[in-house]
């Protein structure tokens, strides 16, 4: 942690809480008249300096036209990914033989970054077929419906390797 | 114009209530309690995206609601699936019998 | 036309909720009861969302947001729980 509160000074955290809660505030309320930007600047301000360490989407993102060209795409394989395991995992369900191999494998992760990890923890979790049970430092305990291959670098080039190439773009 | 809209806001809404249906289907068939949040909690999110896609379609006055909704499931459904399956592998929740591996209890059993 | 699709969906939904419920009542451990009843939630939120689109009430929305927040609280207040013994 003390690595990323050097890359991070504390007014940049502040001021990322501050304009992701503002923006989230303004599509709540659905419209941007004044009195709705007051309250919502005063009431984001006030959470940002009270926790300015919590994680936000654009915590550690880097702020870099290949960043943003990675970020398009990281989403566009995840919604495929997304649909193209639902699919998958409702053949297995709807199947009267029930064909499935499950197990927990173990999968390590290049991503240093603390928002990297836990966008890639929740990329896999989100595809259904692989869900993270345990994370620990690099490596993650992944539950797996249908057991592809046991082996570390097996499972990783199947279950972390698509997700990580993005990532590692965007937050590092 | 609108009324394409309208049709592809019909099939959106049909189209994820029946991955609503599938998750049903796996909570109740699937084994153990680690494939059910897989088939439960997941295809429902899905389901559920794509219902709420319908529904911008049919009302795109709502939609900036929708796509919080639609944000705000994204980010919290695999944080709780998460939390539920660490829980449930802590305290020993059964694995069903066709379980191949499970790296995490061996690795428990190593470091005490 | 499109009326009809609302409801089919309303239907299937129905179908997928009660089978969720199915499997809340018959745990059989305590994690089973909490993965169909974060299911039964986002079930709900859609049920919520096909309502305010039967009655053209936008508020419903409000109430489908604070109900997955609300829901999202109580899954891992009770993971939490679950960890530390029954």
């Amino acid at each position: 942690m003390t690595a990323n509160s050097e890359t991070q000074p504390r007014a940049r955290r502040i001021a990322v809480m501050f304009a992701t809660l503002l923006l989230f505030w303004v599509m709540l309320m659905g419209r941007v008249t004044a009195d709705v930007l007051i309250v919502g600047v005063m009431v984001s301000l006030a959470i940002a300096l009270l926790f300015p360490s919590g994680l936000s989407f654009f915590t550690e993102f880097r702020a870099t036209p290949k960043a943003f060209a990675a970020g398009i795409r990281y989403y566009g394989l995840f919604f495929k990914e997304l649909v193209k395991s639902n699919l998958k995992l409702a053949a297995i369900v709807l199947s009267p033989s029930l064909p499935i191999k499950p197990g927990i494998v173990k999968v390590r992760t290049r991503l240093k970054s603390r928002m990297g990890r836990l966008m890639l923890a929740n990329s896999i979790s989100l595809t259904p077929g692989t869900l993270t049970v345990e994370m620990e430092g690099e490596w993650l305990y992944v539950h797996w419906v249908s057991v592809g291959s046991t082996d570390v670098e097996g499972a990783t080039a199947e279950i972390v390797a698509g997700f990580e190439r993005y990532l590692e773009v965007i937050y590092g | 114009m609108t009324s394409l809209l309208y049709l592809l806001g019909g099939i959106l809404l049909v189209a994820g209530a029946v991955f609503l249906l599938s998750g049903g289907i796996g909570l109740v068939r699937m084994p153990d309690a680690y494939n059910r949040i897989q088939a439960g909690t997941k295809a429902t999110t899905l389901g559920t995206l794509l219902t709420l896609a319908g529904v911008a379609c049919l009302r795109p006055d709502w939609a900036l609601k929708l796509l919080l909704i639609g944000l705000f499931l994204l980010f919290t459904n695999p944080l709780s699936s998460q939390v539920l399956a660490r829980a449930a592998h802590r305290v020993g929740v059964k694995q069903a019998p066709q379980t191949v591996i499970d790296r995490l209890e061996e690795d428990l059993g190593e470091k005490p | 036309m499109v009326d009809l699709l609302i409801y089919l969906a309303a239907t299937i939904a129905g179908v997928a909720f009660l089978l969720a419920l199915w499997r809340f009542m018959a745990g059989p451990t305590a994690a089973d009861r909490v993965i169909a009843f974060d299911s039964l939630t986002i079930v709900s939120i859609t049920g919520i969302a096909l309502a305010a689109l039967a009655e053209g009430r936008g508020i419903y929305l409000d109430v489908a947001l604070v109900y997955a927040l609300l829901s999202f609280l109580g899954v891992i207040v009770v993971a939490r729980y679950i960890e530390r013994g029954f």
